[in-house]
């Protein structure tokens, strides 16, 4: 079942919804990559909350008027207004009162989900909200979805990438350094205009899919998983949207052979699996090579620091630094070194002599900040290079 | 109460004011009800360096980011070459405070000097081999070259600052506004950027920069503007560096300002 699942086999009308979920995943990541090099990733929180009221604004509204009440595209309407409503108190209340941006925010989520959730209750009590689905709205459920509103699904988020792609200079900028971008002519207010507008769109068309409460989730999780990774702005946007892309994808293929599950956990619990694998697996940020690197760092300075004893005839008093030594053959169980002992210790003797003299000299300023104390002078300069310092070294003090 | 104004609204200053490469006139910036720089009129010369010198307080990085419209003043205009700055942005390089900016994020040295070529790029232009090339001759200019591809959380303070410097440069503007270049820098980077910056005034370009160390202010710059809050005095360095107007700026503070380590070191 789950195999044919994400193979797509599951039919049209899941196929679709697959597909739309796996875009709108993309978009999600890579919009949400700006807004977390931004720091305002939490803004998000507070505008899919602000959709609740819409939703149900939108939904009475049209009953009243009429209709059923579920059209997706009606409802996204009003989720988009009341949305923009509240992403317009959090900035007035930012620029214009003393709150921070962080009481704003918690100030406009919960007053616009309480009273979504308000009109929920009475939707509830009306003859036509008896069907109405809109607790799909919570937590996202993919199952019940239509053609059409995969399709919206599909080309909105096309449209927000096609978006972030024209606009990533600018995005970049005001996330690096804002006061430059507004001083080389950007417009900060219209960049901050256009990535709010941009994260609207993904938060709203996201919310059958992922559920307002969770879609904050699909904007940063992707982010800061891409993030452990690599170290260019650029390729964080990439990867990004390809976690967010397969979160979104594995998570409605699950819900559509599991249509019980609401599909926002899902999502969420994909997209964290692969942030908790970075988190503990990534080459350079990840908890797992820190460890090692401390854990090889600390021999590696123990060794050297004995080495250096050794050199200049000091007795070694450190346990871990013994230890070392004598499992590299380099020192006698007495202290005592042994030839090779020697040899490596003269050598790292030579070493610093040769760094202190290029940490000395401007003219190595490059050179000089690779100095650690344990990379070997060779690796940094070209042999002209250290001859040059060799040629200054007046009275090699090497103890041998 | 006495109070006199260092402002040139006379007729005659017009003509030298459109010639300036930067004109400000009338700015007051107020947070809240505290004006941080209150009427400030600045005429920089062509071709020369300017420094804005104060006590701390005094409204210096403020008044830069004001006339920059980094952040908006309550007050005042701005010209460039007589035009109004929104029209000469691109002829405008500035290098803010290094410690503005987040020194983790994601980016490499390279990729923070190409982007004093976005205006140039636009949205959607393509970085070809020369803007690349252009880069590196501006890292080159720095003394920076040999880091291009590192990211820029391992550079120390210095180096931070050389690669502001880099990016500026890489926007081959006509003037150069600098907030405290010199904060918290190594003397050699010190000694590397200024000999840069005079190397841009000989070629006709204008420096203007905040500057913290007052010994330093004679051997380094042409002009000087001394505020706090107003203006007090504005000229030559010779003719307004003088032990009177540094007392008028500084007032009881101006012998902490001389022992200050932060200003002395710079």
């Amino acid at each position: 079942m789950l195999a044919d699942a994400l193979l797509l086999q599951l039919g049209y009308n899941a196929t679709l919804v697959t597909i739309g979920a796996c875009l709108l995943g993309i978009a999600a990541g890579v919009a949400g990559t700006f807004l977390f090099l931004r720091k305002r990733a939490l803004v998000s929180d507070a505008i899919s909350h602000a959709t609740l009221p819409g939703v149900g604004l939108a939904f009475i509204l049209m009953v009243g008027m009429g209709g059923d009440g579920r059209s997706l595209f009606g409802l996204l309407v009003g989720a988009g207004f009341s949305a923009a409503i509240g992403l317009l108190c959090v900035h007035w209340l930012t620029t214009r009162t003393r709150l921070g941006e962080d009481a704003a925010i918690g100030a406009v989520l919960s007053v616009f989900f309480g009273f979504g959730i308000v009109i929920l209750t009475v939707i509830q009590t009306m003859n036509a909200g008896r069907q109405a689905g809109l607790e799909g709205f919570l937590l996202g459920s993919t199952a019940g979805m239509l053609r059409g509103d995969a399709i919206l699904l599909a080309v909105s988020a096309t449209l927000v990438l096609l978006l972030v792609l024209i606009l990533r200079r600018p995005l970049e900028l005001a996330a690096f350094d804002p006061g430059y971008a507004q001083a080389t002519g950007w417009s900060m207010g219209r960049i901050d205009l256009a990535m709010m507008g941009i994260v609207l769109v993904v938060t709203v068309v996201g919310l059958k899919v992922v559920g307002l409460i969770l879609i904050v989730a699909l904007l940063i999780v992707p982010a800061v998983t891409a993030r452990f990774w690599t170290e260019r702005a650029g390729h964080v946007v990439i990867i990004a949207g390809f976690v967010g892309g397969v979160s979104g994808y594995v998570g409605a293929a699950i819900s559509a052979i599991a249509p019980a599950l609401p599909t926002g956990p899902i999502v969420v619990l994909v997209g964290f699996t692969m942030f908790l694998v970075s988190l503990l697996l990534s080459p350079g940020r990840g908890v797992l090579a820190s460890v090692l690197m401390h854990w090889r760092y600390q021999r590696r300075v123990h060794m050297r620091q004995g080495l250096l004893a050794l050199a200049q005839g000091q007795p070694i008093f450190e346990t871990l630094t013994h230890r070392l030594l004598r499992r590299a053959g380099l020192i006698l169980p007495d202290g005592v070194p042994t030839s090779d002992g020697q040899a490596a210790a003269a050598k790292a003797l030579l070493d610093e002599t040769r760094w202190s003299i290029v940490r000395a000299d401007q003219s190595f300023a490059a050179a000089a900040t690779r100095y650690d104390g344990l990379t070997a002078i060779e690796t940094v300069l070209t042999p002209d290079q250290l001859n040059e310092v060799d040629a200054r070294i007046k009275a090699p003090e090497v103890v041998t | 109460m006495n109070i006199s104004l260092v402002t040139d609204r006379t007729a005659s200053n017009e003509s030298a004011r459109m010639a300036s490469p930067l004109a400000i006139r009338g700015m007051t910036v107020s947070y809240g009800q505290n004006p941080a720089v209150f009427s400030v009129d600045v005429t920089v010369r062509a071709g020369a360096m300017t420094a804005i010198v104060g006590p701390n307080g005094a409204g210096k990085s403020t008044l830069l980011k004001a006339t920059l419209q980094v952040i908006k003043p309550l007050a005042g205009t701005v010209s460039v070459f007589g035009k109004p700055l929104a029209q000469m942005r691109d002829r405008i390089a500035y290098v803010p405070q290094r410690a503005s900016v987040d020194w983790d994020f994601p980016t490499r040295v390279i990729d923070v000097v190409l982007m004093g070529m976005y205006r140039q790029l636009g949205l959607l232009g393509r970085v070809r081999r020369h803007h690349h090339e252009a880069a590196m001759a501006s890292l080159t200019r720095v003394g920076m070259a040999d880091f291009a591809t590192r990211q820029i959380g391992q550079l120390s303070g210095g180096q931070q600052q050389r690669v502001f410097l880099a990016r500026a440069l890489a926007q081959e503007a006509d003037i150069y506004v600098l907030d405290e270049p010199f904060a918290g820098v190594d003397a050699a980077t010190e000694k590397a950027i200024i000999a840069v910056l005079k190397e841009l005034r000989d070629a006709g370009r204008t420096v203007l920069a905040v500057h913290h160390d007052l010994v330093t202010v004679p051997e380094y710059f042409d002009d000087v503007v001394l505020l706090n809050t107003q203006v007090v005095a504005a000229g030559p360095v010779a003719e307004v560096f003088t032990d009177a107007n540094l007392q008028a700026t500084y007032g009881g503070r101006l012998t902490t300002a001389r022992i200050d380590p932060e200003s002395v070191a710079g």
